[in-house]
């Protein structure tokens, strides 16, 4: 895998329904955390690759997760059963039957979700990072820039080698693309040379990792990625 | 002249956290009291003279310049279900921010600060059409029609419903919803304790049931 080198953050805004000044305190000198979502269709080991990234960076970094479930708590609950993080770290939204709707059209409950995350993280130090679960949708769900920094799109390789040529917004325009469960390419037929030629036809330079989010050491490539982002986050502040 | 205003604040893309609620209809399409169009037009004739006129009512007061904080107490009086009081607040905390960053003003400041939690919807939404140059009439008719449009939003979704007879239902309520936020508008010109007070206490009940849910698509 690859990395690119540190893009810059365009939207550090952020809309808030508090007035200015009562913000929670934020986390080395005024940085807010860097938000991460993720996306991509339903059984493609979203919560999966959640779980394993806060395993696997919840000793160097400050996290907190927001999760999209369509019709339930249950992700929120499996990360929960799972112990990945304390239990006032985990906020579950509601997303009346149209995940989409609640990642990039009407970001108003996630953001709300964030800001209670930062709000009740405040007076523990804050939060470095807070991951942002979408509930699984469709090829053409991504995340607004009002709400998340960076978006990682997971798909894996079970759900048909055709996917990245098929395209669409979430796997052209994530800054991380997830080609998971690759051990089961030779049982399903997947040709996973394929996959990597098609994803760089539609990605160019960026980045994609092919992975076994459940394998020993599986969620390394993303999460080296997020902690370039993070580095790549703080370097920026700092330049401010 | 500020027609042009009222659409932005009533369209449903407005992004104030709506779309994930149902106003009660994902609770009565379980209990089968909304099977089709027609019954949604009598959900939502329900729902329009009753929770309708009240936040109709609130929302005017808000705008007309009465005191949100008081406007907030009297939201709470007129809602008994604590699941109902818990969803308003929390749609107006959401309504709060994308009304900040689309109108600002020092009222909207101000209720923010004194309601870190959220204060009632109604009155959000009132305070904000005022921030948008709009009047109390618009602020009610905003609030009268969002009363019908999330369930008839949310009934499409659930039932599969045909959209285009959805949209129907909504333009045979038409007459209705001007008749409610001029009653509405009426009644917050005598003052806070004329506000309109209709009880629906079937979308009461059922709120507190559906809040209990295990699995449901609507936050209420």
């Amino acid at each position: 895998m690859h990395l690119d080198p540190p893009a810059p953050f365009p939207h550090r805004h952020t809309h808030s329904a508090q007035p200015a000044g009562a913000e929670p305190a934020l986390r080395n000198g005024g940085l807010r955390a860097l938000r991460v979502g993720l996306g991509g269709p339903v059984g493609s080991g979203k919560t999966a690759t959640v779980a394993a990234l806060c395993r696997a960076l919840r000793e160097e970094f400050s996290l907190a997760v927001v999760t999209n479930d369509i019709y339930t708590r249950e992700d929120a609950a499996f990360l929960l059963r799972a112990a990945v993080l304390p239990p006032e770290r985990i906020a579950a939204v509601e997303t009346g039957a149209c995940p989409h709707t609640a990642i990039r059209d009407d970001i108003s409950a996630n953001l709300e979700a964030v800001e209670d995350l930062e709000h009740a993280a405040a007076s523990s130090g804050g939060l470095d990072l807070i991951l942002v679960e979408s509930g699984g949708d469709n090829l053409t769900a991504t995340f607004s820039k009002g709400l998340v920094d960076a978006q990682i799109f997971v798909i894996d390789v079970a759900a048909g080698d055709d996917i990245p040529r098929k395209g669409g917004p979430g796997i052209t325009t994530a800054d991380l693309l997830v080609v998971n469960k690759t051990d089961l390419a030779p049982h399903v037929g997947s040709d996973l040379a394929a996959m990597a030629r098609d994803a760089e036809a539609q990605r160019g330079s960026r980045p994609v990792a092919f992975t076994s989010i459940k394998a020993e050491d599986g969620v390394s490539p993303i999460a080296d990625w997020t902690r370039a982002r993070l580095a790549a986050w703080k370097q920026e502040t700092v330049a401010l | 002249m500020t027609t042009a205003a009222l659409l932005v604040l009533a369209d449903g893309r407005f992004p104030a956290g709506t779309h994930a609620h149902s106003g009660g209809a994902e609770a009565a399409v379980r209990a089968g009291r909304i099977v089709d169009s027609a019954t949604l037009a009598d959900f939502c004739r329900g729902r329009l003279h009753t929770s309708g006129l009240v936040a109709s009512g609130l929302a005017a007061a808000a705008a007309g310049g009465h005191n949100p904080r008081d406007l907030d107490e009297a939201a709470d009086a007129r809602t008994p279900s604590p699941a109902l009081r818990r969803t308003s607040r929390k749609l107006g905390r959401q309504l709060m921010r994308a009304g900040r960053a689309v109108w600002p003003s020092a009222a909207l400041d101000d209720l923010a600060q004194a309601c870190p939690g959220g204060a009632h919807e109604p009155v959000v939404l009132g305070l904000l059409a005022l921030s948008a140059g709009l009047s109390p009439l618009d602020a009610a008719h905003a609030a009268a029609y969002e009363s019908v449009s999330v369930p008839t939003t949310a009934a499409v979704r659930l039932l599969g419903l045909d959209p285009f007879e959805a949209s129907a239902v909504l333009a045979r309520l038409a007459p209705s919803i001007n008749k409610i936020a001029e009653g509405g508008t009426q009644a917050a010109r005598s003052g806070i304790d004329a506000l309109p007070a209709a009880a629906a206490p079937l979308l009461e009940i059922t709120a507190e049931d559906h809040a209990t849910w295990p699995v449901r698509l609507f936050a209420s």
